[in-house]
């Protein structure tokens, strides 16, 4: 049984209340950092090796300490709870049945940066969650851990709730701050960043929800003790969502140390492939990231075991690797179809573009045009070059990373399935009633029941 | 003229002081949402201009993000919208299935709305509800694991509301 430190109380009758959460222990964490000097709180977040929760990975200890203090300017941290990468949905579990563990982690997170002004932003079809971190918030604020001088430490801080309007491009920490500022979710240009320039051109952190929450046990077991949890740079846990073709979809935490195919196969998880189905390809870490065939994605390509942590997943590059990114994990089984289902993430890229970079505006609408051409049987062998083609001039060519998050599902099904698209364009009739199904790869695989 | 009630004005100013002095712009989202369901389920110009005169703001800066985000309707829509999402893993639990029976159901297209004026039926992009697909949003909360039956139901239980 891997070791849980986010969810381990979730499932505790009444969790969601202030004073169940508060006999288990809550808010110890609080009590132990405001006692402590902020700089040594960012210490320990460094020691712990927390890498940032929302996809991208970075140490959140060392973007904290870029956060710039200048006299008399306040300084903001904002949390990010605009989860809309496909295939994601821990960050809403989170906040639905333990929303004190993200105000706890807020309140100390708050205190080491110095901000006296937290926000929430929720994407904002999480309606009925607001409410639920509302609640939380108030009761916090009745027992003394929130409002003026904390646990008389002379700290004030408040926590408010801001919600989204529909729009995935605010997942974008700069897009999230315009957003936040009453503006539409166009991404800055950077630099300078937040920690410099961000919130009403104040300093300002944006971090993920799973990351905040994470800092509470850092605070109370010590940033040594969580980086034992996990392995090499993955340290501590981390909450994968899985969804798509499998038994249990759901959230789980994981230490890290497990393989993918456990993950997938194991009961304690999500408990196999549906109706005797074999595995097809699984993308691991929302949408955004490379998709990979089965036999990619339980063994690298040197044929070593690969497991469910940012290095393993991304053994290989781009050629024959992924990423850990948001933890999304969406599974497709033999029926399903790579050219249908990348036609549907295109669809997404190119509602979600802002519009401001023209490589992004104009490739998304460009991409899902082809691919819905090819999957209606219309397709010509050249318009998988095509593809191929504005793909890459979409990547690293535009403002945020939402280019990139376009371009990679494109790429990677074209560069693992290219068998499957031109299957389509060779079979314009065919592919209308039938699945490729599993392809070239099926034979070598020895777990696919 | 369009007017909050007292209650709501209280909520506003409530909301303009989460924030610094002289940021009350930051208040439009919100805002923009009470507008929606307290103005017919939908944004007018009459209602954002309305808004931009409470942030004394211009109303383009209104109209601007009233346009961007997905969730603000900009036309009139049912009392009941239907918001099913159609994203990757929904697709993949067979949400075209679901959207399929709502079409026949209630003899509407996306972004259509049946002549009694009751449902709107629209296609959104992923809800974060992939483990529970398929799905819609229905008002403030979501309907999950939806199978034809489940979509009678909530057709039968909108309906009763009336």
């Amino acid at each position: 049984m891997a070791k849980k430190v986010l969810l381990e109380k979730a499932h505790i009758k009444g969790i969601r209340a202030y004073d169940v959460y508060k006999a288990q222990g809550g808010y110890a964490s609080v009590e132990k950092a405001l006692k402590m000097d902020p700089a040594a709180i960012v210490e320990e977040v460094k020691k712990s090796g927390l890498r940032g929760r929302g996809g991208a990975g970075f140490p959140t200890g060392m973007k904290w300490s870029f956060l710039a203090k200048p006299e008399g300017v306040p300084r903001y941290l904002v949390c990010n709870a605009d989860e809309s990468e496909p295939g994601t949905f821990k960050d809403r579990y989170l906040m639905e049945f333990l929303p004190h563990l993200l105000i706890e982690g807020l309140i100390v997170s708050s205190f080491a940066l110095g901000s006296n002004s937290t926000y929430i932003y929720i994407r904002g079809e999480y309606a009925w969650i607001v409410n639920i971190l509302e609640q939380a918030i108030e009761e916090a604020k009745q027992h003394g851990y929130l409002g003026k001088n904390i646990l008389n430490t002379g700290f004030d801080c408040e926590i408010y709730v801001q919600r989204g309007a529909g729009a995935y491009i605010c997942g974008e920490e700069t897009a999230l701050i315009e957003s936040l500022e009453g503006k539409r979710g166009n991404p800055r240009i950077k630099p300078p960043f937040p920690a410099i320039k961000g919130l009403w051109d104040c300093p300002t952190v944006v971090n993920n929800v799973e990351t905040i929450a994470a800092v509470v046990p850092i605070i109370n077991m010590g940033g040594e003790e969580y980086a034992k949890i996990g392995v090499g740079r993955s340290t501590g846990t981390k909450l994968l969502s899985a969804c798509g073709n499998i038994n249990k979809p759901g959230v789980y935490e994981i230490d890290m140390t497990i393989s993918v195919e456990e993950f997938i196969f194991s009961d304690e998880y999500c408990g196999g492939i549906p109706n005797g189905k074999r595995l097809k390809a699984c993308i691991p870490g929302g949408s955004s990231v490379p998709i990979l065939p089965a036999n990619l994605l339980l063994k690298t390509a040197k044929g070593e075991t690969r497991y469910m942590n940012y290095e393993s997943l991304s053994d290989g590059g781009f050629a024959t690797g992924s990423m850990m990114g948001s933890g999304g994990f969406i599974v497709l089984d033999e029926d399903q179809c790579i050219v249908r289902h990348t036609m549907s993430l295109a669809r997404f890229y190119r509602h979600e573009s802002c519009g401001q970079c023209s490589p992004c505006r104009e490739g998304t609408g460009w991409m899902e045009k082809i691919l819905t051409k090819i999957e209606n049987g219309k397709g010509q062998s050249s318009d998988i070059d095509l593809l191929w083609d504005i793909q890459r001039k979409i990547e690293g060519n535009t403002i945020c990373p939402l280019g990139d998050a376009a371009a990679w599902p494109v790429a990677a099904a074209i560069r693992h399935f290219r068998d499957e698209f031109e299957w389509h364009v060779n079979n314009p009739s065919l592919c209308l009633t039938e699945n490729y199904g599993l392809a070239h790869y099926a034979d070598e695989l020895s777990i696919v029941s | 003229m369009l007017k909050f009630s007292d209650n709501k004005l209280k909520e506003v100013k409530k909301i303009i002081d989460r924030y610094p002095q002289g940021k009350q712009k930051s208040a439009l989202i919100p805002l923009l949402h009470m507008a929606q369901s307290e103005f017919g389920g939908w944004l007018s110009p009459e209602s954002m201009d309305y808004i931009a005169s409470l942030l004394t703001i211009d109303p383009i800066e209104v109209y601007e993000v009233a346009t961007f985000y997905s969730m603000y309707n900009l036309q009139p829509v049912g009392k009941h919208v239907f918001e099913v999402c159609q994203t990757g893993p929904c697709m993949l639990n067979g949400s075209d299935n679901i959207i399929n029976y709502i079409k026949t159901k209630l003899n509407i297209g996306v972004g259509e709305t049946t002549e009694d004026g009751l449902f709107t039926l629209k296609t959104v992009e992923c809800l974060g509800a992939c483990g529970y697909a398929p799905m819609m949003q229905l008002g403030d909360h979501y309907r999950e694991h939806l199978t034809k039956e489940k979509v009678d139901a909530i057709i039968e239980e909108c309906r009763g509301k009336e």
